[in-house]
Parts: structure tokens; C-alpha cells; sequence
């Protein structure tokens, strides 16, 4: 899954694209691949110099300690934001930890726990919401009362197996 | 004998200190973080407010808390919504901008008219001079829908503490004030009728003077007529 074959090359060649090369998906960043990586059987690493720009989906946990932007759909996984994280996404999950940063609103059907210096900057829909002293929120809560489930917007399904960053770009 | 801090804690309850200009002078060395409980009773009369309402949205003007985020919404199943207003004060501080905060309050809040079911407003408005708590009533007001409720709470002793106050929610009836440093110090304290003139388009449902010195007041909006 997050290891690929060495011999792939960038869907875009690096010189035509200077400005945008540190920030390119990871299907176009070799460079990145040996920092993503699959820690236990259903817990996968996005190390802190990864950028992804697009959508991720997948059915195992996933932590994130580099960049994300676009959309992140885990609707029956685990999502933590590491202390490194960054992300600037929609994000859908069954449970979100956030010790990092996010930007963009999070749904997740279980919980949302922000922790210590964790921040998050969007609106929160989910049955349980913790936030710890000295975390950062702006935006809304929306709890819905026990019973009712988050709906995610999700309108593509995750593929099954495992995650699946897709070289797409956000707007692209 | 009384040292000159006695002295000047003894006279501390005719007001801060006023400097020639008409200044006041704030000493940051009586500034403390602490943490009390102490019983609330308009609480639980906001919260049998909201009991009904499907799904209602509560404004929440004081910084996050994270337990009282939890409280509301087990409680209430409701959306919150934190609007730090403290934090906008602090920063017209900094930025020496105070005689424009009437002005950004007008149209601080991009919620729509009448969408709002209920508002903390907490003793935010005991940091604010009389232009701009009016202003920030007004905008409280236009806010909540009709039967909609706000929670205020207004410091019935001048104080010269430079802090705010975190509310915590600890159980329907009891709060936590957990003080935390602050950029202004609370103005003089409002009298009964100015708070009622402040929310004219309200109506005071409950009121209450607590050994804490607070006065909780809870307003509701009258219901449109038919």
C-alpha cells in the first residue's frame, strides 16, 4: 500500500514544477516514500516531511505527523493528528485525535479529543467532543444526542483494503 | 499601623485608582490565578430554557472550555458555537483600538438574525465601557430567536483584579471561576437598571445576587406575535 515501487516516476516532471515540488502529492514525492509506513498491521504513519494534496481514504488507523490538504474519509478508523501534524482538510472519521493542527471541519461518529496544544480551527460534528485545557478551537460543536449517528458527506466510497492517498490536487 | 497596600487595598472598594488624566491605573502585582466553586442557580434555569428545543444553537462568548463544550452538549445535544469575545478585547488592547469595539461589535457575529437559541454571555460585559456594551447587546438581541435565552453575569463589587474569569461547568449547579490574566480590568460595576436597559428588547426572567458577588440575571426574548 504506502510502498511503492522505487522505479515510478513523477507524474510531473520536478523542473516544471519548482515552487509547487515540496507540496506535490505523494504519488509524484519518491522522496517522501520511505517516511510513510505501516507501524502495526492496521496502524499507518504519514511521517512529518510528507505532503498530501487530495483525498486519503482508507480502512486502517492512520497517523499523521506531516502535511494534508484536501480530504481525509476514514469513517470506521482511528485518525490522529500527531504534534507535527498539519492539516487543511474535511475531515471524516470514526474517532479524531488532534495534537496537531487542523484547519476545516471534522465529523467524526464517535469522538473528536483535542488535546493539549492540539488546535483546531473549523466546525466539529460528533457524539463526544473532548478538548483539553490549553487546546485551540474556533468554529462550532455540533453533538448530536446519543443515538444519532454523524452523517459524513462522504459521497465516495472508501476503497476497501487499505489507505489510498490519490495524487490529485484540491481544485484540480 | 497599616502599611501603605493595606491602605490602599482598604480604599481599593471606592473604585481603581484614578490617575490626573482620568486614566486608570491598574497594578498588575494584585493580579492572581485562582479557582473556586461556588453555586449557580440561573444555570439550570438556562438550561430548562433550551431543554425543549431541537437541536439549538448556544452562542458561548467566553473562551473554550472543553468540559462545558461536553456538559452542553450531552445535556442539551445542541451546536455550540465559541465566540471568544474576551480575546477580541485583548486585542483592541494591544492594539489600542478600545473606542472602535462598538463599532466591530455591530458586526462581529455572522450568525443570521433570530438563529441563535440561547447565549453565554457569561461577565463579559463587565469589561466593556457603557458605548460598547450596548453595542454588544444589541447584537446579542438581534441574535436570538424569539423564547431564545442569554446568561449574564455582572459583578455586583468593584474589583481591581486585572483577569477574567473561565466558567466551568462543574453540574447544573455549580461553577468553577478559574481566573486567567487579562488585558483590561473590569469597569465599574453596572447597576440593576442599566443591565435592563442594556437588553431593552429582553425581558429579566430570573435574577439572582450570589454570595459570590455576581449578579445572575437570565433574559428571554419575547415570543413573536401572531
Amino acid at each position: 500500500m504506502w510502498k511503492r515501487d522505487e522505479s515510478v516516476k513523477p507524474a510531473t516532471p520536478p523542473a516544471q514544477t519548482p515552487a509547487a515540488a515540496p507540496s506535490a502529492p505523494v504519488a509524484a514525492a519518491p522522496a517522501s516514500e520511505p517516511r510513510t509506513q505501516q507501524i502495526g498491521r492496521d496502524n499507518v504513519n504519514i511521517g512529518k516531511s510528507v505532503i498530501i494534496k487530495g483525498e486519503l481514504s482508507g480502512s486502517e488507523d492512520l497517523t499523521i505527523e506531516g502535511h494534508v490538504e484536501g480530504r481525509i474519509d476514514l469513517k470506521d478508523n482511528v485518525l490522529t493528528i500527531g504534534p507535527n501534524g498539519k492539516i487543511k482538510a474535511e475531515v471524516f472519521a470514526k474517532a479524531v485525535v488532534v495534537l496537531g493542527e487542523v484547519t476545516g471541519n471534522v465529523t467524526a461518529s464517535e469522538k473528536v479529543d483535542i488535546r493539549d496544544n492540539g488546535s483546531v480551527d473549523g466546525d466539529i460534528a460528533s457524539p463526544r467532543v473532548a478538548i483539553a485545557e490549553g487546546a485551540h478551537f474556533r468554529g462550532a460543536v455540533d453533538m448530536q444526542r446519543a443515538g444519532a449517528k454523524a452523517q459524513p458527506k462522504s459521497t465516495a466510497p472508501a476503497a476497501p483494503g487499505q489507505a489510498q492517498p490519490q495524487a490529485q490536487k484540491v481544485g484540480a | 499601623m497599616a502599611d501603605a497596600r493595606s491602605l490602599t487595598d482598604l480604599f481599593g472598594i471606592l473604585g481603581p485608582r484614578r490617575t490626573g488624566d482620568g486614566a486608570t491605573v491598574v497594578d498588575s502585582s494584585v493580579t492572581q490565578v485562582t479557582e473556586a466553586s461556588y453555586p449557580t442557580k440561573a444555570l439550570q434555569k438556562f438550561l430548562g430554557c433550551l431543554q425543549g428545543a431541537d437541536n439549538p444553537l448556544i452562542l458561548d462568548l467566553g473562551p473554550v472550555v472543553g468540559s462545558n463544550v461536553t456538559f452542553f452538549g450531552e445535556h442539551l445535544g445542541c451546536r455550540i458555537r465559541v465566540e471568544d469575545v474576551a480575546a477580541d478585547i485583548d486585542r483592541h488592547v494591544k492594539e489600542g483600538k478600545l473606542e472602535l469595539l462598538p463599532e466591530y461589535f455591530a458586526g462581529r457575529f455572522t450568525q443570521a438574525p433570530g438563529s441563535v437559541d440561547g447565549i453565554l454571555c457569561w461577565d463579559i460585559l463587565d469589561y466593556l465601557d457603557r458605548p460598547a456594551a450596548q453595542a454588544l447587546a444589541t447584537a446579542l438581541c438581534r441574535l436570538l430567536k424569539p423564547d431564545g435565552c442569554l446568561l449574564g453575569l455582572f459583578s455586583t463589587a468593584e474589583t481591581r483584579e486585572q483577569v477574567y474569569t473561565k466558567y466551568v461547568v462543574v453540574d447544573e449547579s455549580t461553577l468553577r471561576y478559574r481566573t486567567y490574566p487579562a488585558l483590561r480590568q473590569r469597569q465599574r460595576s453596572l447597576l440593576n437598571g442599566d443591565i435592563i436597559k442594556l437588553f431593552r428588547d429582553l425581558r429579566v426572567t430570573d435574577s439572582f445576587l450570589m454570595k459570590s458577588k455576581l449578579r445572575e440575571m437570565l433574559f428571554r426574548k419575547p415570543a413573536a406575535r401572531v
